[in-house]
Protein backbone atom coordinates (compact mmCIF):
# COMPACT_ATOMS: atom_id res chain seq x y z
CA UNK A 1 0.00 0.00 0.00
CA UNK A 2 2.76 2.42 1.02
CA UNK A 3 4.49 1.47 -2.21
CA UNK A 4 1.43 2.42 -4.29
CA UNK A 5 1.15 5.81 -2.59
CA UNK A 6 4.84 6.38 -3.26
CA UNK A 7 4.38 5.53 -6.95
CA UNK A 8 1.38 7.86 -7.23
CA UNK A 9 3.42 10.67 -5.70
CA UNK A 10 6.29 9.90 -8.06
CA UNK A 11 4.02 10.01 -11.12
CA UNK A 12 2.35 13.20 -9.91
CA UNK A 13 5.77 14.82 -9.46
CA UNK A 14 6.78 13.67 -12.93
CA UNK A 15 3.59 15.22 -14.40
CA UNK A 16 4.27 18.39 -12.42
CA UNK A 17 7.81 18.67 -13.76
CA UNK A 18 6.49 18.15 -17.29
CA UNK A 19 3.98 20.97 -16.93
CA UNK A 20 6.47 23.38 -15.48
CA UNK A 21 9.39 22.43 -17.71
CA UNK A 22 7.58 21.97 -21.01
CA UNK A 23 4.23 23.80 -20.90
CA UNK A 24 4.92 26.76 -18.60
CA UNK A 25 8.62 27.58 -18.98
CA UNK A 26 9.27 25.89 -22.31
CA UNK A 27 12.69 24.68 -21.12
CA UNK A 28 12.43 21.27 -22.76
CA UNK A 29 11.14 20.16 -26.15
CA UNK A 30 7.91 18.13 -25.83
CA UNK A 31 9.25 15.41 -28.18
CA UNK A 32 12.21 14.79 -25.86
CA UNK A 33 10.34 14.42 -22.56
CA UNK A 34 7.65 11.85 -21.89
CA UNK A 35 4.61 12.77 -19.86
CA UNK A 36 2.50 10.42 -17.69
CA UNK A 37 -0.74 11.37 -19.41
CA UNK A 38 0.85 10.74 -22.82
CA UNK A 39 2.29 7.41 -21.71
CA UNK A 40 -1.11 6.37 -20.39
CA UNK A 41 -2.76 7.39 -23.66
CA UNK A 42 -0.22 5.39 -25.65
CA UNK A 43 -0.77 2.47 -23.28
CA UNK A 44 -4.51 2.45 -24.02
CA UNK A 45 -3.89 2.75 -27.77
CA UNK A 46 -1.28 -0.01 -27.94
CA UNK A 47 -3.44 -2.24 -25.78
CA UNK A 48 -6.57 -1.77 -27.85
CA UNK A 49 -4.86 -2.65 -31.14
CA UNK A 50 -3.16 -5.63 -29.48
CA UNK A 51 0.39 -4.46 -30.26
CA UNK A 52 1.52 -4.28 -26.68
CA UNK A 53 0.15 -7.68 -25.76
CA UNK A 54 1.72 -9.32 -28.81
CA UNK A 55 5.05 -7.62 -28.21
CA UNK A 56 5.11 -8.60 -24.52
CA UNK A 57 4.04 -12.15 -25.27
CA UNK A 58 6.68 -12.58 -28.00
CA UNK A 59 9.43 -11.13 -25.85
CA UNK A 60 8.44 -13.26 -22.90
CA UNK A 61 8.42 -16.42 -25.02
CA UNK A 62 11.83 -15.64 -26.50
CA UNK A 63 13.11 -14.78 -23.05
CA UNK A 64 11.87 -18.06 -21.61
CA UNK A 65 13.18 -20.23 -24.46
CA UNK A 66 16.57 -18.51 -24.41
CA UNK A 67 16.70 -18.69 -20.63
CA UNK A 68 15.85 -22.39 -20.49
CA UNK A 69 18.64 -23.16 -22.98
CA UNK A 70 20.98 -20.90 -21.00
CA UNK A 71 20.09 -22.77 -17.78
CA UNK A 72 20.87 -26.14 -19.37
CA UNK A 73 24.18 -24.96 -20.81
CA UNK A 74 25.00 -22.94 -17.72
CA UNK A 75 24.43 -25.81 -15.30
CA UNK A 76 26.35 -28.25 -17.50
CA UNK A 77 29.36 -25.93 -17.78
CA UNK A 78 29.11 -25.11 -14.08
CA UNK A 79 29.16 -28.79 -13.10
CA UNK A 80 32.12 -29.50 -15.39
CA UNK A 81 34.07 -26.56 -14.01
CA UNK A 82 33.30 -27.69 -10.51
CA UNK A 83 34.12 -31.33 -11.08
CA UNK A 84 37.37 -31.20 -13.06
CA UNK A 85 40.30 -29.49 -11.40
CA UNK A 86 41.85 -28.73 -14.77
CA UNK A 87 38.76 -26.83 -15.92
CA UNK A 88 38.43 -25.14 -12.55
CA UNK A 89 41.93 -23.79 -12.93
CA UNK A 90 41.87 -22.93 -16.61
CA UNK A 91 38.34 -22.58 -17.92
CA UNK A 92 36.77 -20.81 -14.95
CA UNK A 93 38.78 -17.59 -15.36
CA UNK A 94 37.73 -17.51 -19.02
CA UNK A 95 34.08 -18.02 -18.12
CA UNK A 96 34.35 -15.34 -15.46
CA UNK A 97 35.87 -12.98 -18.00
CA UNK A 98 33.29 -13.68 -20.68
CA UNK A 99 30.54 -13.24 -18.12
CA UNK A 100 31.59 -9.62 -17.57
CA UNK A 101 30.99 -8.81 -21.25
CA UNK A 102 27.85 -6.72 -21.74
CA UNK A 103 25.46 -8.87 -23.76
CA UNK A 104 25.23 -6.27 -26.53
CA UNK A 105 28.81 -7.23 -27.46
CA UNK A 106 27.43 -10.49 -28.83
CA UNK A 107 25.14 -8.72 -31.30
CA UNK A 108 27.63 -8.48 -34.22
CA UNK A 109 28.38 -12.21 -34.03
CA UNK A 110 24.75 -13.14 -33.71
CA UNK A 111 23.78 -11.15 -36.84
CA UNK A 112 26.67 -12.61 -38.85
CA UNK A 113 25.82 -16.14 -37.85
CA UNK A 114 22.03 -16.12 -37.64
CA UNK A 115 20.90 -13.07 -39.65
CA UNK A 116 18.12 -10.84 -38.37
CA UNK A 117 16.18 -13.78 -36.94
CA UNK A 118 14.76 -14.99 -33.65
CA UNK A 119 17.75 -17.30 -33.39
CA UNK A 120 20.04 -14.28 -33.36
CA UNK A 121 18.11 -12.91 -30.39
CA UNK A 122 18.21 -16.25 -28.60
CA UNK A 123 21.96 -16.41 -29.14
CA UNK A 124 22.42 -13.06 -27.40
CA UNK A 125 20.16 -14.16 -24.53
CA UNK A 126 22.06 -17.42 -24.06
CA UNK A 127 25.49 -15.81 -24.18
CA UNK A 128 24.26 -13.09 -21.85
CA UNK A 129 23.09 -15.38 -19.07
CA UNK A 130 24.54 -18.91 -19.36
CA UNK A 131 27.93 -18.06 -17.90
CA UNK A 132 26.61 -16.21 -14.89
CA UNK A 133 24.63 -19.38 -14.15
CA UNK A 134 27.79 -21.51 -14.53
CA UNK A 135 29.62 -19.37 -12.01
CA UNK A 136 26.68 -19.57 -9.60
CA UNK A 137 26.53 -23.36 -9.89
CA UNK A 138 30.23 -23.68 -9.18
CA UNK A 139 30.03 -21.33 -6.19
CA UNK A 140 26.87 -22.95 -4.84
CA UNK A 141 28.54 -26.35 -4.79
CA UNK A 142 31.73 -24.99 -3.27
CA UNK A 143 29.80 -23.38 -0.45
CA UNK A 144 28.19 -26.62 0.69
CA UNK A 145 29.16 -27.37 4.28
CA UNK A 146 31.76 -30.15 4.12
CA UNK A 147 30.03 -32.07 6.91
CA UNK A 148 27.13 -32.95 4.59
CA UNK A 149 29.36 -34.65 2.05
CA UNK A 150 31.49 -36.22 4.79
CA UNK A 151 28.43 -37.65 6.52
CA UNK A 152 27.13 -39.05 3.23
CA UNK A 153 30.53 -40.58 2.42
CA UNK A 154 30.59 -42.45 5.71
CA UNK A 155 27.12 -43.74 4.89
CA UNK A 156 28.43 -45.23 1.67
CA UNK A 157 27.30 -42.63 -0.90
CA UNK A 158 28.50 -43.22 -4.45
CA UNK A 159 29.41 -40.25 -6.65
CA UNK A 160 26.03 -40.31 -8.35
CA UNK A 161 24.15 -40.59 -5.05
CA UNK A 162 26.25 -37.75 -3.70
CA UNK A 163 25.15 -35.45 -6.52
CA UNK A 164 21.48 -36.41 -6.34
CA UNK A 165 21.01 -36.75 -2.58
CA UNK A 166 23.45 -34.26 -1.14
CA UNK A 167 25.06 -31.80 -3.55
CA UNK A 168 21.84 -30.88 -5.36
CA UNK A 169 19.62 -30.31 -2.30
CA UNK A 170 22.41 -28.74 -0.26
CA UNK A 171 23.23 -26.18 -2.93
CA UNK A 172 19.59 -25.52 -3.85
CA UNK A 173 19.09 -22.20 -2.02
CA UNK A 174 22.17 -20.66 -3.60
CA UNK A 175 21.37 -22.32 -6.92
CA UNK A 176 17.95 -20.65 -7.05
CA UNK A 177 19.55 -17.26 -6.33
CA UNK A 178 21.94 -17.92 -9.19
CA UNK A 179 19.08 -18.86 -11.50
CA UNK A 180 17.23 -15.71 -10.50
CA UNK A 181 20.25 -13.61 -11.35
CA UNK A 182 20.59 -15.56 -14.60
CA UNK A 183 17.02 -14.61 -15.49
CA UNK A 184 17.67 -10.92 -14.96
CA UNK A 185 20.73 -11.20 -17.21
CA UNK A 186 18.66 -13.05 -19.81
CA UNK A 187 15.91 -10.46 -19.74
CA UNK A 188 18.38 -7.61 -20.24
CA UNK A 189 20.21 -9.46 -22.99
CA UNK A 190 16.88 -10.08 -24.69
CA UNK A 191 16.35 -6.35 -25.04
CA UNK A 192 19.84 -5.89 -26.51
CA UNK A 193 18.95 -8.56 -29.04
CA UNK A 194 15.46 -7.33 -29.81
CA UNK A 195 16.33 -3.73 -30.57
CA UNK A 196 18.36 -4.87 -33.56
CA UNK A 197 15.72 -6.99 -35.30
CA UNK A 198 12.38 -6.25 -36.88
CA UNK A 199 10.44 -9.18 -35.41
CA UNK A 200 7.69 -8.00 -33.08
CA UNK A 201 8.71 -7.70 -29.46
CA UNK A 202 9.20 -5.14 -26.70
CA UNK A 203 12.67 -4.15 -27.89
CA UNK A 204 11.43 -3.60 -31.41
CA UNK A 205 8.40 -1.62 -30.15
CA UNK A 206 10.77 0.59 -28.22
CA UNK A 207 12.92 1.25 -31.29
CA UNK A 208 9.75 1.87 -33.34
CA UNK A 209 8.83 4.56 -30.81
CA UNK A 210 12.21 6.17 -31.35
CA UNK A 211 11.83 5.99 -35.14
CA UNK A 212 8.41 7.63 -34.92
CA UNK A 213 9.79 10.27 -32.54
CA UNK A 214 7.18 9.05 -30.04
CA UNK A 215 8.95 9.44 -26.71
CA UNK A 216 5.85 8.36 -24.80
CA UNK A 217 5.93 4.99 -26.55
CA UNK A 218 9.61 4.60 -25.68
CA UNK A 219 8.83 5.35 -22.06
CA UNK A 220 5.83 3.03 -22.05
CA UNK A 221 7.89 0.10 -23.33
CA UNK A 222 10.57 0.80 -20.73
CA UNK A 223 7.94 0.68 -18.01
CA UNK A 224 6.57 -2.60 -19.36
CA UNK A 225 10.08 -4.13 -19.48
CA UNK A 226 10.66 -3.19 -15.86
CA UNK A 227 7.21 -4.42 -14.84
CA UNK A 228 7.68 -7.83 -16.49
CA UNK A 229 11.11 -8.15 -14.87
CA UNK A 230 9.69 -7.37 -11.43
CA UNK A 231 6.67 -9.64 -11.83
CA UNK A 232 8.80 -12.67 -12.84
CA UNK A 233 11.22 -11.99 -10.00
CA UNK A 234 8.55 -11.57 -7.31
CA UNK A 235 6.02 -14.12 -8.47
CA UNK A 236 8.37 -16.95 -9.40
CA UNK A 237 11.91 -16.74 -8.09
CA UNK A 238 11.29 -14.99 -4.79
CA UNK A 239 8.42 -17.35 -4.00
CA UNK A 240 10.58 -20.42 -4.63
CA UNK A 241 13.47 -18.93 -2.68
CA UNK A 242 11.31 -18.15 0.33
CA UNK A 243 9.72 -21.58 0.31
CA UNK A 244 13.10 -23.33 0.32
CA UNK A 245 14.52 -21.14 3.06
CA UNK A 246 11.39 -21.48 5.18
CA UNK A 247 11.46 -25.25 4.93
CA UNK A 248 15.02 -25.23 6.26
CA UNK A 249 14.30 -22.71 8.97
CA UNK A 250 16.52 -20.07 7.39
CA UNK A 251 13.88 -17.44 6.75
CA UNK B 1 39.36 -58.67 15.95
CA UNK B 2 36.98 -56.31 14.23
CA UNK B 3 39.29 -53.38 13.81
CA UNK B 4 43.07 -53.50 13.82
CA UNK B 5 45.40 -50.50 13.62
CA UNK B 6 48.98 -51.45 12.81
CA UNK B 7 51.82 -48.94 13.14
CA UNK B 8 49.45 -46.20 12.05
CA UNK B 9 51.10 -42.89 11.32
CA UNK B 10 49.88 -39.52 10.12
CA UNK B 11 52.19 -36.67 9.36
CA UNK B 12 50.58 -33.57 7.88
CA UNK B 13 52.72 -31.83 5.29
CA UNK B 14 52.69 -28.47 6.98
CA UNK B 15 53.51 -29.68 10.50
CA UNK B 16 56.91 -30.36 11.98
CA UNK B 17 56.15 -33.59 13.80
CA UNK B 18 53.83 -36.48 13.17
CA UNK B 19 50.32 -36.02 14.57
CA UNK B 20 49.98 -39.74 15.08
CA UNK B 21 52.86 -42.13 15.46
CA UNK B 22 53.08 -45.91 15.63
CA UNK B 23 49.50 -46.41 16.75
CA UNK B 24 48.83 -50.09 17.44
CA UNK B 25 45.35 -50.96 18.59
CA UNK B 26 43.04 -53.93 18.29
CA UNK B 27 39.35 -53.57 18.87
CA UNK B 28 37.16 -56.60 19.34
CA UNK B 29 33.73 -57.03 17.91
CA UNK B 30 31.17 -55.61 20.33
CA UNK B 31 33.75 -53.62 22.22
CA UNK B 32 33.35 -50.00 23.28
CA UNK B 33 36.70 -48.21 23.05
CA UNK B 34 37.20 -44.59 24.03
CA UNK B 35 40.09 -42.47 22.85
CA UNK B 36 40.94 -39.58 25.16
CA UNK B 37 43.46 -36.82 24.96
CA UNK B 38 43.85 -33.09 25.14
CA UNK B 39 42.84 -31.05 22.14
CA UNK B 40 45.40 -31.24 19.39
CA UNK B 41 46.56 -34.73 20.33
CA UNK B 42 45.34 -36.18 17.06
CA UNK B 43 42.30 -38.06 18.33
CA UNK B 44 40.03 -36.66 15.64
CA UNK B 45 42.70 -37.38 13.05
CA UNK B 46 42.69 -40.97 14.24
CA UNK B 47 38.95 -41.17 13.71
CA UNK B 48 39.21 -39.59 10.26
CA UNK B 49 41.82 -42.16 9.29
CA UNK B 50 39.64 -45.05 10.41
CA UNK B 51 36.65 -43.45 8.66
CA UNK B 52 38.74 -43.22 5.49
CA UNK B 53 38.22 -39.47 5.24
CA UNK B 54 41.97 -39.03 5.46
CA UNK B 55 44.81 -41.22 4.28
CA UNK B 56 47.51 -42.42 6.69
CA UNK B 57 51.17 -41.60 6.00
CA UNK B 58 52.14 -45.06 7.18
CA UNK B 59 50.80 -48.24 8.73
CA UNK B 60 47.59 -50.09 8.14
CA UNK B 61 43.96 -50.15 9.16
CA UNK B 62 42.26 -53.53 8.89
CA UNK B 63 38.54 -54.06 9.26
CA UNK B 64 37.67 -57.76 9.55
CA UNK B 65 41.03 -58.47 7.96
CA UNK B 66 40.51 -56.17 4.97
CA UNK B 67 42.49 -53.01 4.51
CA UNK B 68 40.51 -49.79 4.80
CA UNK B 69 40.73 -47.70 1.68
CA UNK B 70 38.47 -44.66 1.65
CA UNK B 71 35.19 -44.02 3.44
CA UNK B 72 32.37 -46.56 3.57
CA UNK B 73 29.09 -47.50 5.20
CA UNK B 74 30.80 -50.16 7.32
CA UNK B 75 32.36 -47.31 9.34
CA UNK B 76 29.61 -44.74 9.85
CA UNK B 77 30.60 -41.61 11.72
CA UNK B 78 28.55 -39.65 14.21
CA UNK B 79 29.99 -36.15 14.21
CA UNK B 80 30.27 -33.49 16.87
CA UNK B 81 28.07 -31.24 14.76
CA UNK B 82 25.15 -33.48 13.96
CA UNK B 83 25.64 -33.56 10.18
CA UNK B 84 21.92 -33.96 9.57
CA UNK B 85 20.48 -32.66 6.32
CA UNK B 86 18.28 -29.59 6.84
CA UNK B 87 16.21 -30.31 3.73
CA UNK B 88 14.97 -33.58 5.25
CA UNK B 89 12.85 -34.08 8.35
CA UNK B 90 13.80 -36.29 11.30
CA UNK B 91 12.72 -39.66 9.94
CA UNK B 92 13.95 -38.90 6.42
CA UNK B 93 17.34 -38.16 7.92
CA UNK B 94 17.30 -41.43 9.83
CA UNK B 95 16.44 -43.32 6.64
CA UNK B 96 19.13 -41.59 4.56
CA UNK B 97 21.83 -44.23 4.81
CA UNK B 98 19.37 -47.07 4.25
CA UNK B 99 18.05 -45.27 1.17
CA UNK B 100 21.59 -45.07 -0.23
CA UNK B 101 22.04 -48.77 0.45
CA UNK B 102 18.82 -49.57 -1.40
CA UNK B 103 17.00 -51.04 1.59
CA UNK B 104 13.30 -51.72 0.71
CA UNK B 105 11.00 -48.89 1.78
CA UNK B 106 8.99 -50.92 4.28
CA UNK B 107 12.12 -52.09 6.01
CA UNK B 108 13.46 -48.53 6.06
CA UNK B 109 10.30 -47.39 7.81
CA UNK B 110 10.36 -50.25 10.31
CA UNK B 111 14.00 -49.87 11.18
CA UNK B 112 13.85 -46.09 11.34
CA UNK B 113 10.91 -46.26 13.76
CA UNK B 114 12.68 -48.92 15.82
CA UNK B 115 15.73 -46.72 16.36
CA UNK B 116 13.69 -43.52 16.75
CA UNK B 117 11.87 -45.25 19.59
CA UNK B 118 15.20 -46.31 21.03
CA UNK B 119 16.30 -42.64 21.19
CA UNK B 120 12.78 -41.51 22.27
CA UNK B 121 12.07 -39.45 19.18
CA UNK B 122 9.15 -41.37 17.70
CA UNK B 123 6.82 -38.43 18.34
CA UNK B 124 9.11 -36.04 16.53
CA UNK B 125 9.62 -38.09 13.39
CA UNK B 126 8.03 -35.53 11.06
CA UNK B 127 9.70 -32.48 12.57
CA UNK B 128 12.04 -30.40 10.46
CA UNK B 129 15.60 -30.38 11.80
CA UNK B 130 15.57 -26.67 12.62
CA UNK B 131 12.64 -27.14 14.98
CA UNK B 132 14.26 -29.64 17.31
CA UNK B 133 16.84 -28.98 20.03
CA UNK B 134 20.56 -29.70 19.84
CA UNK B 135 20.15 -32.78 22.00
CA UNK B 136 17.36 -34.11 19.79
CA UNK B 137 19.51 -33.53 16.73
CA UNK B 138 22.25 -35.68 18.22
CA UNK B 139 19.67 -38.35 19.05
CA UNK B 140 18.54 -38.25 15.43
CA UNK B 141 22.14 -38.55 14.30
CA UNK B 142 22.59 -41.49 16.69
CA UNK B 143 19.47 -43.21 15.33
CA UNK B 144 20.73 -42.65 11.80
CA UNK B 145 24.12 -44.12 12.67
CA UNK B 146 22.51 -47.16 14.32
CA UNK B 147 20.41 -47.98 11.24
CA UNK B 148 23.60 -48.43 9.22
CA UNK B 149 24.57 -51.66 11.02
CA UNK B 150 28.18 -50.67 10.52
CA UNK B 151 30.92 -53.02 11.57
CA UNK B 152 32.31 -50.18 13.64
CA UNK B 153 30.50 -47.05 14.74
CA UNK B 154 32.79 -44.05 14.92
CA UNK B 155 31.83 -41.23 17.26
CA UNK B 156 33.70 -37.96 17.13
CA UNK B 157 32.93 -36.12 20.39
CA UNK B 158 29.23 -36.48 19.68
CA UNK B 159 28.06 -34.85 22.91
CA UNK B 160 30.66 -32.15 23.42
CA UNK B 161 28.76 -29.38 21.66
CA UNK B 162 25.77 -29.88 23.99
CA UNK B 163 25.14 -28.38 27.40
CA UNK B 164 26.35 -30.44 30.34
CA UNK B 165 22.92 -31.70 31.37
CA UNK B 166 21.91 -32.84 27.89
CA UNK B 167 25.31 -34.34 27.33
CA UNK B 168 25.09 -36.38 30.56
CA UNK B 169 21.62 -37.54 29.70
CA UNK B 170 22.70 -38.64 26.24
CA UNK B 171 25.69 -40.59 27.45
CA UNK B 172 23.43 -42.45 29.88
CA UNK B 173 21.22 -43.33 26.95
CA UNK B 174 24.17 -44.33 24.83
CA UNK B 175 25.26 -46.68 27.60
CA UNK B 176 21.79 -48.23 27.65
CA UNK B 177 21.64 -48.47 23.85
CA UNK B 178 25.07 -50.05 23.72
CA UNK B 179 24.01 -52.61 26.32
CA UNK B 180 20.99 -53.42 24.12
CA UNK B 181 22.73 -53.49 20.75
CA UNK B 182 26.36 -54.42 21.52
CA UNK B 183 27.66 -52.41 18.61
CA UNK B 184 31.39 -52.03 18.15
CA UNK B 185 32.12 -48.40 18.95
CA UNK B 186 35.20 -46.23 18.68
CA UNK B 187 34.44 -43.11 20.68
CA UNK B 188 36.54 -39.97 20.69
CA UNK B 189 36.30 -37.59 23.62
CA UNK B 190 38.33 -35.03 25.53
CA UNK B 191 36.47 -35.92 28.72
CA UNK B 192 38.06 -38.59 30.89
CA UNK B 193 34.83 -38.92 32.80
CA UNK B 194 32.89 -39.65 29.64
CA UNK B 195 35.52 -42.17 28.52
CA UNK B 196 35.52 -44.01 31.84
CA UNK B 197 31.74 -43.96 31.95
CA UNK B 198 31.28 -45.44 28.48
CA UNK B 199 34.29 -47.47 27.52
CA UNK B 200 35.40 -51.06 27.99
CA UNK B 201 38.85 -49.66 27.44
CA UNK B 202 40.20 -46.15 27.52
CA UNK B 203 43.06 -45.29 25.20
CA UNK B 204 44.98 -42.17 26.16
CA UNK B 205 46.90 -40.39 23.41
CA UNK B 206 49.93 -38.27 24.11
CA UNK B 207 49.97 -34.96 22.29
CA UNK B 208 53.77 -34.70 22.41
CA UNK B 209 54.67 -37.92 20.71
CA UNK B 210 51.45 -38.72 18.91
CA UNK B 211 51.65 -42.18 20.41
CA UNK B 212 49.36 -44.16 22.65
CA UNK B 213 50.34 -43.21 26.20
CA UNK B 214 48.34 -45.90 27.95
CA UNK B 215 45.45 -48.30 27.53
CA UNK B 216 43.30 -48.87 30.60
CA UNK B 217 40.59 -51.51 30.93
CA UNK B 218 37.50 -50.33 32.77
CA UNK B 219 36.11 -53.26 34.68
CA UNK B 220 33.27 -51.47 36.44
CA UNK B 221 30.05 -53.37 35.63
CA UNK B 222 27.31 -51.58 33.70
CA UNK B 223 25.08 -49.68 34.18
CA UNK B 224 27.73 -47.41 35.63
CA UNK B 225 27.09 -44.44 37.86
CA UNK B 226 29.36 -41.43 37.98
CA UNK B 227 28.95 -41.07 41.76
CA UNK B 228 29.85 -44.64 42.70
CA UNK B 229 33.10 -44.80 44.70
CA UNK B 230 34.85 -47.14 42.28
CA UNK B 231 33.99 -44.86 39.37
CA UNK B 232 35.24 -41.75 41.14
CA UNK B 233 38.41 -43.56 42.11
CA UNK B 234 39.16 -44.83 38.62
CA UNK B 235 38.30 -41.53 36.98
CA UNK B 236 40.67 -39.74 39.33
CA UNK B 237 43.42 -42.25 38.68
CA UNK B 238 43.13 -41.98 34.91
CA UNK B 239 42.85 -38.23 34.99
CA UNK B 240 46.12 -38.03 36.91
CA UNK B 241 47.70 -40.37 34.45
CA UNK B 242 46.49 -38.48 31.37
CA UNK B 243 47.37 -35.15 32.91
CA UNK B 244 50.83 -36.38 33.83
CA UNK B 245 51.44 -37.51 30.29
CA UNK B 246 50.01 -34.40 28.74
CA UNK B 247 52.37 -32.11 30.62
Amino acid sequence: MGMIIFLVILIAAWQGFYWIGVDVLGLWKPYAVPEPAGVAKRFVELCSDGTLFEATFNSLMRGIVGYVIAVIIGIAVGLLINHFKYLQKNLKPVVLGVQTLPSVCWVPFSILWFGLSTNAILFVVIMGSAFSISISVDNAIKNIQPIYTKAALTMGATKKQMYINVIFPASLPELVSGLKQGWSFAWRALMSGEVMTTSIGLGQTLIMGRDLADINQVMLVMVVIVAVGIIIDKCIFSVIEKRILKKRGLA
Amino acid sequence: MALVLKGLKKHFENSEKATLNEIDLEIESGEFVCIVGASGCGKSTLLNLVAGLEKPTGGQILLDGEEVNGPGADRTVMFQEHGLFPWLNVIENVKFGMKLAGVPKEEQEKKAMHYLEMVHLQDYKDYPIHQISGGMRQRTALARALTMDSKVLLMDEPFSALDKQTSNRLREELQRIWMETKKTILFITHSVEEAVYLGDRVVALSPDTGRIASIISIDIPRPRHVYSPEFVELRHQIMEQVRGEAV
